[in-house]
């Protein structure tokens, strides 16, 4: 909103000022369906047009806790969740105190007076608008209710400030609540009536949206885990199997609900193990199938992935990272299973690693990685993240009648069919049902095999076995597009990240070239095997630092750090990770990244 | 929906029609030579279920035989069909997701007692429970054999392993009580000693529409000799029946009948008739796609998009 005073229009009763993005933070408690309005706001972006993106942070408490959600809406392209806020809305003296210093100088706290008391050194930097939010739902709804329905009245007045599209708020709210008891719709029209209608009088002026660009095709809003479950039905993906844990579960519970409408299935299982078994058990019998976890559950899976990538099963396991260790921050985002995802479990068992990098990408991402099991023959771990996964974004609708596709198995006979052969060809995978004329079938299996699957320990064999499943990957590296840098292919600072550090980092570039600095961005969705030409990238700078949000590790770098510092052996990749379960804010990035430049200049 | 699109596998296998295709011989099925010891009780198992696949004309591409790790284990490789040598007490899931996927193969799972009861024990409740359509024959010979002699879950108290120099002091698991629990709808309990009988035990699992399971003693001639003499007429002991009065149906009744002292009873304990997860699931699915009848996939997920907007 930094253009709020640009165009200031004064009308008889009140300002109305033309912006071009806002970033609003609700503040509450979990119970108060804070998600809610920010996800109608959201929706209701992505109908006008307009980018949007959320943040939300939820306890991983059963009940109850901090909850804040917050939305960053733009005329423009919007790439992070906004580092500061243009309008907080606190609903309790916690929720006020505790995110004030999220707000920036001069913004706006809205905060419920039946709750928060103001505190009057605050009030020299921020706008206090007190507006009795618990009453004045109760007063419109009615004392059964109890507060219930107090974000709606919140969207109420965040629509008449916005001078947002109330008739379509109005038929996002009938869409949510009409399926229900008629009594709830009733009481959330009366409350958004009411907080709309609430009169702020002079105390607030009125802002309006600048017109977002014309697009050729209609948006759709939803999470990065939305994005991901319809992605691999769009990939014709109709078995899954898995066990619930957060943030994880979204992607399984979708799939459960919708996959039937295909003649799917998706299974809940006992346990990981179970799960990843069930998926690879399903693709073996001829159709790539789909398991997923988050953190402890992914390091259940490991064992069976290494049978995979030995029996050459196609296999696409998503996993949707938080914070580890253990248990870890169940509902914070990290990006620390990398390297479990690169080379987790034991042997030498090579897999395709992708990364998507906002939501948008979740969606062709998971129709990447089932192409790329199918056509291999080998398991592809999606690294998707929490931010990712909860957060909703606006993007162009995908054109779904070209982008579905069938991958139902082909059972024409064969006359033989070698499943291991050491030919270097990519073979159809023969699967069960189909007639092989020379009568030999095949055998998949853990162990070390010949060329028919059959069990052989000879040193010769595990070699040449070894050394095919890897150059598969190193086929597949070659067949991948190279990389595409943001702003200037020459500088002094290249940012390197990976999936949900994209939006970001990117927005770090546009605000240090605006200011004068030499600084691009490289995004890496392709993380095993890498993409070819990243030597040349790199060679048109003079300092690299690979953002991470993991830890720096024993020798001061992150995981993809690591990786990049192992395969290209140049100093001048440095680490630049931070481990506060928080993503990434655009001026931490700026920030940190002259230390650590400033750093490595002293120490040449 | 296009049809192409759905997932659709084959029916459930057809019976074969007279003078369509010969049935397979022996030799058409064998694959690698056993590497079992002889005089193993498994190459009798492995013989019955080449036995059934001849008698019961089942084609090489519609098989699949699936094992975890252990002696028994190796099964697959000495079947020419479609088979699958998984990791350690995972057959049952991966079984599954063959079954939910693809209804027209006749899917057989073989493995020990270490697999079934220690490594795999909550995959084997699982699929009970669930009741996921398969064949599962647990060759128990109450020792794990492949690395040479330490205690099983069935080993009875007091046998002398390398982890049990004492004898082992656990309870062992009771095969029969533990599959009754678990709510398998077919249970069944055969020895390698009894070829005939064996043969008739694996046919009705076949033939059960539900998770059948075929408990079977199938002696270690290497670690544990004599473990089944008990049960075996020709070296003295006694091969009982279940009682010809014992109602199937009664889980109650077959619970008291898996309480008899070794060698108890052979036969069929106990044959539900609920309906499968397999029937369930397509049941779900026949009623959601209902709603959507007529649509493509493309379709339907447009139909999803639309209210994302």
């Amino acid at each position: 909103m930094s253009d709020l005073s640009t165009s200031t229009v004064k009308g008889p009763e009140t300002t109305v000022s033309k912006i071009s993005e806002v970033v609003i933070r609700f503040a509450g408690n979990s119970q108060d369906g804070i998600q809610a309005i920010g996800g109608f706001l959201a929706r209701l972006a992505g109908r006008s047009e307009q980018e949007v993106m959320t943040f939300m942070t939820i306890p991983s408490t059963i009940s109850g806790g901090p909850s804040i959600f917050q939305v960053r809406i733009g005329s423009g392209e919007v790439l992070s969740a906004g580092d500061e806020a243009d309008v907080l809305m606190a609903f309790y003296q916690h929720s006020y105190e505790g995110h004030i210093s999220s707000l920036r100088k001069g913004g706006i706290v809205i905060y419920d007076s039946d709750h928060v008391q103001p505190n009057p050194e605050w009030e020299k930097n921020y706008r206090h608008v007190g507006i009795p939010i618990t009453g004045r739902t109760v007063e419109a709804i009615g004392g059964t209710a109890k507060d219930k329905g107090k974000n709606i009245f919140s969207l109420g007045l965040v629509a008449k400030i916005f001078d947002l599209d109330v008739p379509k708020l109005e038929r996002l709210i009938t869409e949510r609540f009409g399926g229900k008891n008629p009594g709830v719709l009733k009481n959330a029209m009366l409350a958004f009536n009411a907080g709309y209608g609430y009169s702020t009088g002079s105390i607030l002026q009125t802002f309006q949206f600048t017109d977002s660009a014309k697009r050729s095709r209609n948006q759709v809003v939803m999470t990065g885990n939305e994005a991901m479950a319809y992605g691999f039905i769009a990939a014709g993906v109709r078995f899954g199997a898995a066990y619930p844990i957060t943030p994880w579960s979204e992607i399984m519970e979708i799939l459960r609900r919708e996959l039937p409408k295909y003649g799917g299935t998706f299974v809940q299982c006992e346990d990981e193990i179970a799960s990843i078994s069930m998926a690879i058990g399903a693709g073996w019998a001829g159709r790539v199938a789909v398991t997923g976890s988050s953190g402890p559950g992914i390091s259940l899976k490991t064992e069976a992935l290494g049978w995979a990538v030995n029996a050459e099963v196609p296999l696409v396991v998503v996993d949707v990272q938080r914070g580890g260790p253990s248990t870890g921050l169940p509902t914070a985002v990290e990006q620390s299973d990398l390297n479990i995802a690169c080379y987790g479990g034991h042997g030498d068992a090579p897999r395709v690693v992708l990364a998507p990098m906002g939501v948008e990408d979740c969606f062709y991402t998971a129709i990447e990685a089932v192409n790329i099991a199918r056509k291999y023959n080998v398991p592809v771990i999606i690294l998707s993240d929490q931010s990712i996964g909860t957060r909703i974004e606006a993007f162009e609708e995908p054109d779904l009648e070209k982008i579905c596709q069938d991958i139902s198995p082909d059972l024409s006979p064969v006359e033989d069919y070698t499943p291991y052969a050491l030919d270097e060809e990519l073979h159809r995978r023969v699967v069960p049902g189909t007639i092989i004329k020379n009568g030999k079938y095949p055998v998949a299996g853990g162990l070390e095999h010949d060329e028919m699957g059959h069990p052989t320990g000879t040193p010769q064999l595990h070699m040449q076995m070894t050394a095919k499943r890897r150059r598969k990957l190193q086929r597949l590296a070659a067949e991948l597009p190279a990389p595409k840098i943001y702003g200037s292919p020459e500088g002094n600072l290249l940012l390197v990240g990976w999936g949900s550090t994209n939006g970001p980092i990117r927005e770090a570039v546009d605000r240090a070239r605006a200011a004068g600095d030499s600084v691009s961005a490289l995004n890496i969705r392709n993380i095993n095997p890498l993409p070819p030409g990243l030597e040349n990238i790199f060679a048109g700078f003079d300092n690299i630092s690979v953002v991470e949000m993991n830890d720096e590790g024993l020798y001061g770098y992150g995981q993809l750090c690591g990786l990049l510092r192992a395969r290209f052996c140049d100093p001048k990749i440095r680490g630049l990770t931070k481990t506060d379960g928080l993503t990434w804010r655009v001026r931490e990035i700026l920030e940190r990244a002259k230390v650590t430049i400033a750093d490595a200049v002293r120490k040449m | 929906m296009s049809e192409s699109t759905v997932q659709n596998p084959p029916s459930a296998p057809a019976a074969l029609l007279p003078g369509e295709r010969k049935g397979l011989t022996k030799k058409e099925l064998t694959s690698d030579h056993p590497t079992w010891c002889p005089g193993c009780g498994d190459f009798s198992v492995l013989a019955l279920y080449l036995k059934l696949i001849e008698k019961r004309k089942l084609w090489h591409e519609k098989i699949a035989t699936v094992a975890g790790i252990g002696c028994s284990s190796r099964f697959p490789y000495f079947v020419q069909a479609n088979g699958v040598h998984y990791i350690h007490g995972r057959a049952l899931p991966f079984a599954s997701g063959i079954s939910l996927t693809r209804p027209d193969l006749h899917l057989f799972v073989f493995g020990g007692d270490g697999d079934a009861f220690s490594i795999g024990g909550n995959h084997l409740n699982h699929a009970a429970r669930k009741n996921i359509k398969m064949t599962y024959v647990i060759m128990d010979n109450w020792v794990y054999g492949l690395t040479k002699k330490q205690t099983s879950p069935t080993s009875p108290i007091g046998f002398k392993s390398k982890t049990d120099q004492w004898g082992s002091v656990d309870q062992p698991i009771n095969p029969m009580k533990q599959l009754i629990s678990a709510g398998a709808s077919f249970i069944a309990r055969a020895t390698h000693a009894n070829p005939n009988h064996l043969l008739q035990m694996m046919e009705a699992a076949m033939d059960h529409d539900g998770f059948s399971v075929v408990e079977c003693l199938s002696e270690c001639v290497e670690f544990y000799e004599g473990a089944f003499d008990a049960s075996n007429p020709r070296k003295g002991g006694k091969f009982e029946l279940v009682p010809a009065d014992h109602d199937v149906t009664n889980d109650v009744a077959a619970y008291k009948l898996a309480d008899a002292a070794f060698p108890g009873y052979f036969g069929i304990f106990y044959k539900s008739d609920r309906p499968t997860k397999n029937k369930l699931e397509a049941k779900i699915n026949a009623d959601v796609q209902e709603k959507v009848a007529g649509k493509k996939d493309w379709e339907i997920l447009q139909a999803t998009f639309n209210k994302l907007k």
